[in-house]
């Protein structure tokens, strides 16, 4: 049977009947099972619980409208599911196998989905290779020497290998869309507010957001509008009423009448020459398209990795101090507590896990906070207030996503500040809280994928899918696979 | 302020941070955080004054009605523990003093 590689094929094959949950599902898992071996996308595969699910869809007659029905998702590690193991790939939650679900998760079963496992990612999301999982690196589907970007490697892997159509991922400074970029899917981030976090295993609270990753700006739209709305179990959740994000697409893919900022004086250096020939390109086609192409500035941007890595550290180191062996996970022998506490810690955390808190703890601690911590959240006013200032005169701002294609595995793990320029365009959206996409726009002469990044104004989510959708029917680069 | 970060600090954060460390990360931090601090000195030029910080990126975080809800039961909340006395409803640690 011929099973679609969309997720609104397959619910809408699954609705009228023309395909069975369970071959879908069934084909999601030979997939995975064939590929795998050696892409190391998941951490678990739930295929009895998912086949459970897939039958009870198939026998059960009602619900025939549901937006995800039999549409089997893949999430990230760091979203707890009940029953399932969760560990966010680190040591410290080995075997951890959580009481409850991520709210994101009851809302995507509540829509039909079918939960086929869980992805490997970064250790708590830190990362931006997924080489810092416990459980050994994602590869890239596209060349396996190659780095699947991260933290949400897995996530984006599976998807661009065709394992699932649709997956989740966390994005507190690109982890969606670098990963997205560099795997040839596409990767949304919502506004901050706009999807509950609710059991996401926190890594920094004032920029964690979680986000799909899919195989065209549509079917992101459509499960987004799944998990978007305002959960009482999530303080920051707004309590905004949720656009239809599937029906505010423009259709037709035309632009006339939006306006894309450019902000160019960002890309003098460090951006290699084949991602700004394709970001060129992307930007006249939306021009072709109808668009109005505007000169913008960012002028803080050039400080926001450093901001970023001081502020996501800080409030890292405290969100990670709950990982004390006590109530659940790993816990280390000794015989106190206080060395319980410091062994357990010393050895269930991975390395970049471990340089996060030490920088962290050090920027919070007595006579540094002000030089640093203080500083960075000015900065991060400064940051938004450029943005800002650019949506004055500009409905979303177009950015290469990477400044660079895949990476070798093992080519930047030695050098923390050159792993943490791989985020240089994306943490922006993340430190002044906006909606961002990122959609293929391109491949390098070894086919490597290339991102395209739209940002749009805080909650503006549905004008960020609508250009993203308005760019991608106009050009092919979403329907470009991986060998195999 | 001063870019090198010693063995010395790495040591003093860490027992801040309750993170038992071997002598080769410990080693290693003290280099890579150096090398991280001298490049996050950028922001130090930024201009500042009379700049309000940001903690967050949306509203301010909504309160909610004190009242007593439902939440996990006990028994499934000791489930996960590496050492619990599920009757007694306790976690069990080492002892406190050695």
């Amino acid at each position: 049977m011929d099973i679609p590689i969309d997720a609104l094929g397959i619910r809408d094959g699954v609705a009228s009947g023309r395909l069975s949950a369970t071959d879908v599902c069934r084909a999601a898992l030979d997939r995975i099972a064939a590929l795998d071996s050696s892409l190391n996308a998941f951490r678990t595969v739930a295929a009895d619980r998912a086949l459970a699910r897939a039958a009870e869809i198939d026998t059960r007659r009602e619900n025939r409208n549901l937006a995800l029905l039999g549409v089997p998702v893949a999430l990230k590690d760091n979203l707890c599911t009940r029953g399932i193991t969760t560990t966010a790939s680190s040591r410290i939650l080995d075997g951890y196998v959580p009481p409850y679900n991520a709210t994101v998760v009851d809302r995507l079963e509540a829509a039909g989905a079918i939960i086929i496992g869980k992805t490997n990612c970064d250790e708590f999301a830190m990362g931006s290779s997924t080489e810092n999982s416990a459980y050994g690196p994602t590869r890239n589907p596209w060349a396996s020497d190659r780095t699947p970007g991260g933290s949400s490697g897995g996530s984006a892997a599976a998807v661009a290998a065709r394992m699932v159509p649709l997956a989740l991922g966390s994005d507190t400074g690109g982890s969606i869309r670098q990963p997205a970029a560099l795997c040839g899917v596409v990767g949304f981030k919502p506004s901050y507010g706009r999807v509950s976090r609710y059991g996401l295993l926190a890594f920094a609270s004032s920029l964690d957001q979680i986000g799909p990753l899919a195989t065209s700006v549509r079917d992101a739209a459509v499960i987004t509008s799944v998990i978007a709305g305002h959960d009482t179990c999530d303080s920051t959740s707004a309590n905004v009423p949720v656009p239809a994000f599937q029906a505010a697409l423009s259709g037709d893919g035309d632009l006339h009448g939006v306006r894309i900022g450019v902000p160019r004086h960002l890309f003098r250096e460090g951006v290699d020459a084949e991602v700004m020939a394709a970001f060129d390109a992307a930007i006249e086609v939306t021009r072709e398209r109808g668009a109005e192409i505007v000169d913008v500035v960012l002028e803080h941007s050039p400080e926001a990795i450093p901001v970023y890595y001081i502020i996501a550290t800080a409030e890292a180191s405290a969100n990670l101090a709950r990982y004390d062996g006590v109530r659940y996970g790993y816990r280390a022998e000794a015989s106190t507590l206080g060395d319980m506490y410091d062994r357990t810690r010393g050895k269930g955390f991975g390395r970049e896990v471990k340089r996060r808190i030490i920088l962290g703890t050090y920027v919070l601690s007595v006579g540094y906070y002000d030089a640093y911590y203080r500083k960075a959240q000015q900065v991060r006013t400064l940051i938004r207030h450029d943005y800002d200032r650019a949506f004055g005169s500009v409905d979303v701002i177009a950015m290469p996503t990477s400044p660079t294609a895949a990476f070798s595995l093992g080519e930047r793990t030695e050098d923390p500040v050159q792993m943490y320029l791989s985020d240089v365009f994306t943490v922006g959206a993340n430190l002044a809280g906006l909606p961002a996409i990122s959609v293929p726009c391109g491949l390098t002469r070894t086919r490597l994928p290339i991102g395209l990044q739209f940002t749009g104004r805080a909650m503006e989510d549905a004008t960020v899918l609508r250009v993203a959708d308005g760019y991608e029917r106009a050009t092919t680069w979403s329907r470009e696979r991986p060998p195999n | 302020m001063s870019n090198t970060f010693s063995r010395g600090d790495v040591e003093r954060v860490a027992r801040l941070a309750r993170l038992e460390l071997n002598a080769e990360e410990k080693e290693l931090f003290a280099h890579q955080l150096a090398g991280i601090l001298a490049y996050a000195e950028q922001i130090q030029r930024v201009p500042t004054e009379g700049v309000e910080p940001t903690s967050h990126a949306g509203d301010a975080a909504a309160m909610r009605e004190d009242t007593v809800c439902a939440s996990l039961p006990r028994e499934q909340s000791l489930a996960s523990a590496p050492d619990a006395d599920p009757r007694a409803g306790l976690f069990k640690v080492p002892r406190v003093l050695a």
